[in-house]
């Protein structure tokens, strides 16, 4: 009995090996599982045995039926599979064709790099914050150790509103955005750390690389123990996280009425590498921020004791950043809006 | 300021490369623009004599010369006629790049055959070698250079132009440049002892010198040289002041101009015998007064500005410019010369208010030390006598009202440690300052710095401690980042809000953009129909550029709608934009309110186009769309009610309101762009507007989420739909059927009128989801509800079933 039990069993897998369509095995399962099948016989003839025979036979038996049942039920897979990709190469859509559109829309690039700038700063512990367009002259000025007549003015040439002076001073444009700086030293108290966006004007022609209204971005630092390595590190820190780690940075001192000692960082321009050319006036340095330590007599007209606490302040023109980033020729572009421009970013 | 080399080394040994100077000049805080090189192009140009001079045998006006170049000779065809035998000359080999003198370009010089007489090099002329325009012969050098020694040896310079921050005016010379560079190169300066020999008469009595302002003249200086030749300055004169960007006029214009260059402190040079009564009054001018200044313009002065008068007339607006009463002419043969010191403020007032500014203005402008002016009128007083041939009279006036006590700044290392964050010894701090021209004095535990005469900008510790920094190198400070403590983080909300909406409106398809903020009243007054200003006019800038940058925006509708013309050219699609910014409004006495606001217009086809279809085009409800997504997300439920905008089409406009417990408030509008509006911007077809204002948005924006649990047992779906007169609103129902907590969910799936139904009505049709927080709904307790709704709903509306 189990030799015709092993019999059964090679011809059967023998059989199975050969078939390749849903069809046959379905033949292949009637003539080797079915009611007529040697197999299904063997186990209705069990009944007839001995009881030792019927044991063993019993066992071998039922343990063919799950082998080929298992068999056919993985060939059944393998011929699926097979019978789909066969069909998939005969149903075939254009896969280039355009999908079903989804309207996206873009931030302006301006709004992408403060947020960048922002969110640079802010990881440093700095806060946003803004401050009015209108500005008095006050803070625009007077409160940055820049009085009337001085020379400093005539660099920021001002717009200024047809509105009444107060006690601050006439209204104007804010000319940079320090006049934030000046309005924070006089509002919060040290520790202040804060990153400040805005809009500024100038009174002054436009052409590629000037606009009378564009954006500043500005930052200030406060606390007792601040030094001039602070400000070098923060400010390192944002130009390696906006420009890459392989830039060269420059930071050479520079006069700014608002900041002693005061400095400049440019980075080496990404066009000659620093051999010189028409994008860094033959330099090789692109200048991208101005910097110092706060002057003590602006945290004294904020009501902050120099003597006490150390601050240092930066800005920069935020529209020259991405215009370096990216090669951007004309300034203009940002307040054009086509959308040509603008669906760049 | 521009400083050659060459006269840079009368004060200072520098021996770096004129690049590497520029360098440290540049790190230590004035940026050098540019290096103009003189000679830099003459190779195969070197130092030649003239041994003979013969006629050429082929042309009467060419003359052949042979030159000595040490180890050899050369003969070349000449046309110059100041060829002398024995002159020293500038010899260009064949292959020397040379200026064209007719062309102005560089060219290689090649050897030529002239009139049958071969030529390999030339003789130049100044304007050959790029020095000057002069071509009227060949240039002749000094007999001392040494012949076949290359000409850039000699005449070769560079000069650097340097860019002096406003704090720096002593930099505004050659001497204040040696000052920086002997320190930044650790060299010693060497200034040429001043022999200013008195040997003319007594000054006294000879002028009178008052200052009737004092606090706009500090210090007032003068001296008197007597019988002046005015004529030419020499050349070595000249050349310096070309080489540094000034004309030269007469040996006395050019002396004070090269003193002011060699010193920075300006001086004034009058005819003393015009000066009448020899008196000088410093003083404010007469109000009116009408005054003819050296450029030959008339001038109105007011009386605020600071003059110089002799006994009659003003002769000069102090520290500006001079007049044409007083000036020196060729006949003048005494000479009174003022070197003065004015208040800095002063004389940028004047300047400014007369659009006049000078040599002399840049400089006192930026606060000039009264220390400079002995030296330089000293200088100055001595070139006069020697090049103009006078005599000196003896003691020069010297009135110093304003004279103070040179101020004592105390410093200590730890202080300069505490500002710059790196550790220099005491020692070090005291050489770097030295190196500068401080004094510093020992004093207990720190020491006690005096500024050198020449420095104006040095008031405190701090900017002693920038010298410190600065000519050390900015390299040598270390990189922290800030130790302390971060700081608290209150962000104004609106800060967020302003990102979500970006954000928000990113994502639903619409492209940002900016304009700008000052505009045309054209353009605000264009938003309405028919066209009118803003009501109350908007914020005025006093000194606008243009007319269509006067005014400060008041309304964002005017950027969109322009920027959606602009790109209606070349973009047939459907366009979204929006701008978040502020606009500005007038106050009063204060700043104007300057309230963050969203704007977003939508216009053409509103499905994108696509192989796949899409129609119909943007209008009022794709607006309202938008704005219940937005607000959605922001979880702000607001509600729309008639509203009246001049700017949008009567009919298909609403105002967003926002009921936030008691509160209740307008916080923007929604419609369709009135077409006469669109119509004055150039826009076609119907464009969808939103316009919300984010501060009264905020305090609804701002608020906690709530949470509901989410549904434990399914709903029950019913469609219904209701035949009512067209007058009844969406809203009715929607409120009758809210009132019944069963029914979660009302989503109006058909809005339908005509054939079959009646005229004068419509069919709403609803899908609404009955649901129990409690248990499964039966079907007996939906129908229950339902019937109850639907009994209330004709009783009140008039609703009919449809069936
Ligand atoms: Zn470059």
């Amino acid at each position: 009995m189990l030799e015709k039990i092993e019999t059964i069993k090679l011809e059967a897998l023998l059989n199975l090996e050969a078939i390749d369509s849903a069809r046959d095995l379905e033949s292949w399962r009637v003539q080797h599982l079915g009611k007529k099948s040697p197999l299904t016989q063997i186990l209705r003839g069990l009944a007839g045995l001995s009881i030792e025979e019927r044991k063993a036979a019993g066992a071998a038996a039922n343990e063919l039926k799950r082998l080929l049942e298992e068999s056919s039920a993985r060939k059944g897979q393998a011929i699926r599979a097979k019978e789909m990709a066969a069909e998939a190469g005969k149903e075939s859509i254009d896969i280039s064709l355009p999908g079903r559109p989804y309207p996206a829309g873009r931030l302006h690039p301006i709004t992408q790099t403060i947020e960048e700038i922002c969110d640079i700063f802010v990881s440093l512990g700095f806060q946003v914050v803004e401050g009015p367009d209108v500005e008095w002259d006050y803070y625009n000025f007077e409160a940055l150790n820049i009085p009337a007549e001085h020379p400093a003015r005539d660099s920021m040439s001002s717009y200024w509103v047809d509105t009444p002076a107060g006690d601050r001073g006439k209204q104007m444009l804010r000319t940079h955005g320090t006049a934030i700086s000046a309005r924070v030293v006089e509002k919060m108290r040290p520790p202040i750390r804060t990153i400040e966006p805005a809009r500024v004007y100038r009174y002054e022609a436009t052409d590629a690389t000037h606009l009378n209204i564009y954006h500043n971005i500005d930052g200030l630092a406060v606390d007792r123990g601040i030094t001039m390595a602070d400000l070098k590190g923060v400010l390192f820190e944002f130009v390696r996280r906006y420009f890459g780690e392989n830039r060269k940075i420059r930071f050479r001192t520079d006069f700014f009425p608002f900041v002693e000692p005061g400095g400049e960082i440019a980075i080496d321009c990404g066009v000659c590498h620093g051999s010189g050319c028409r994008v860094c006036k033959d330099s090789g340095w692109l200048e991208i921020l101005g910097c110092g330590m706060t002057h003590p007599e602006v945290l004294r007209r904020g009501g902050i004791d120099p003597e006490e606490y150390t601050s240092f302040a930066f800005g920069m023109g935020l529209e020259r950043l991405p215009m370096l980033r990216y090669g951007i020729e004309d300034i203009r572009h940002f307040y054009n809006n086509d959308l040509r421009f603008l669906r760049q970013f | 300021m521009k400083v050659p080399l060459s006269w840079l080394k009368d004060y200072v040994d520098v021996t770096l490369p004129a690049a590497e100077l520029a360098r440290r000049i540049t790190l230590a805080g004035f940026e050098v623009a540019e290096i103009i090189t003189t000679g830099g192009s003459w190779e195969n140009i070197i130092v030649g004599r003239i041994t003979a001079v013969n006629p050429h045998p082929n042309a009467d006006r060419l003359r052949l010369a042979t030159v000595d170049l040490g180890q050899r000779q050369e003969t070349v065809v000449c046309g110059a006629p100041n060829l002398n035998v024995g002159d020293k000359i500038a010899f260009a080999h064949s292959g020397a790049q040379l200026v064209n003198p007719y062309n102005g370009q560089m060219e290689e010089l090649k050897p030529a055959k002239i009139r049958g007489v071969v030529s390999r090099g030339m003789i130049c002329s100044e304007k050959e070698l790029g020095i000057s325009e002069s071509h009227e012969g060949i240039l002749v050098l000094k007999p001392e250079v040494e012949i076949g020694r290359p000409l850039v040896e000699y005449l070769g310079d560079s000069v650097l132009d340097i860019d002096v921050t406003a704090n720096r005016p002593d930099c505004l010379s050659v001497v204040g440049i040696a000052h920086e560079t002997a320190a930044l190169c650790g060299r010693k300066m060497h200034i040429p002892e001043i022999a200013c020999e008195e040997s003319g008469e007594p000054l006294e009595g000879r002028i009178t010198i008052e200052i009737s302002a004092p606090d706009l003249c500090p210090r007032y200086c003068a001296s008197l040289i007597t019988g002046v030749t005015i004529t030419d300055s020499p050349a070595w004169l000249q050349e310096r002041l070309v080489a540094c960007g000034q004309r030269p006029i007469n040996n006395i214009v050019d002396i004070t101009n090269y003193v002011m260059l060699e010193y920075g402190q300006p001086l004034h040079s009058f005819d003393y015998d015009r000066l009448k009564g020899h008196k000088i009054m410093v003083r404010r001018a007469a109000g009116g007064e009408k005054f003819y200044t050296l450029d030959e313009v008339e001038r109105e002065l007011t009386g605020d500005m600071l003059v110089i008068g002799d006994g009659e007339r003003t002769v000069a607006i102090a520290g500006v410019m001079g007049g044409l009463n007083s000036e020196v002419t060729g006949s003048t043969t005494n000479i009174l010369l003022e070197a003065a010191s004015f208040k800095a403020t002063s004389i940028h007032y004047t300047s400014r208010r007369l659009g006049l500014t000078s040599e002399a203005s840049t400089r006192f402008e930026r606060g000039i030390s009264a220390g400079l002016t002995i030296p330089a009128l000293r200088h100055a007083t001595q070139l006069i006598a020697e090049l103009g041939g006078g005599k000196i009279a003896r003691g020069i006036i010297d009135v110093y009202p304003g004279k103070k006590d040179p101020a004592l700044i105390p410093l200590t290392a730890a202080k300069v440690r505490r500002v710059l964050g790196v550790g220099f010894s005491q020692e070090q701090i005291v050489d770097t300052l030295e190196s500068l021209g401080f004094d510093c004095r020992g004093d207990g535990a720190g020491i006690k710095v005096t500024a050198p005469y020449w420095r104006s900008d040095i008031n405190q510790d701090v900017d002693i401690i920038e010298e410190v920094a600065r000519i050390n190198g900015y390299d040598k400070i270390p990189m922290t980042l800030l130790a302390e403590p971060v700081p608290p983080q209150r962000t104004e909300p609106i800060i967020g809000l302003k990102r979500k909406i970006r954000r928000g409106l990113a994502g639903h398809g619409f492209q940002e953009i900016m304009s700008y903020t000052l505009t045309g009243l054209d353009m605000l007054s264009n938003l309405a129909a028919p066209a009118r200003p803003p009501e109350p006019l908007p914020a005025r800038v006093v000194n606008p550029m243009t007319a269509d940058q006067e005014y400060l925006r008041c309304s964002l509708r005017a950027g969109l709608l322009t920027t959606l013309a602009n790109n209606r050219r070349y973009e047939e699609g459907g366009i979204r934009l929006f701008e978040l910014g502020r606009i500005y409004l007038p106050t009063g006495e204060s700043l104007p309110a300057e309230p963050e606001v969203l704007c977003g217009i939508m216009s053409g086809p509103r499905a994108e186009r696509s192989w796949l279809g899409g129609d119909g085009t943007f209008d009022f409800h794709d607006a309202k769309g938008a704005i219940e997504s937005l607000l959605g997300q922001l979880d702000v439920n607001v509600t729309f009610e008639k509203s009246l905008d001049a700017g949008l089409h009567p009919a298909r406009q609403a105002a967003v309101v926002v009921q936030g417990g008691e509160r209740r408030e307008t916080i923007g509008i929604i419609g369709e762009v009135h077409p006469a509006v669109a119509a004055a911007f150039e826009v076609t077809g119907t464009v969808g507007l939103f316009e919300i204002n984010l501060m009264a948005l905020l305090p609804f924006a701002a608020g906690e989420k709530t949470y509901r649990a989410v549904p434990r047992f399914p709903g029950s779906y019913r469609d219904i739909a209701l035949v009512v007169d067209a007058g009844v609103t969406h809203r009715q129902i929607l409120d009758i059927i809210s009132s019944y907590p069963l029914i979660t969910g009302a989503e109006l799936f058909d809005v339908y009128s005509g054939k079959p139904v009646a005229p004068g009505k419509k069919s709403l049709a609803y899908r609404l989801v009955y649901q129990s927080t409690t248990h499964t709904l039966t079907d007996a307790e939906v129908n229950n509800v339902q019937e109850q709704l639907l009994e209330r709903m004709a009783r009140e509306l008039g609703a009919i079933l449809r069936s």
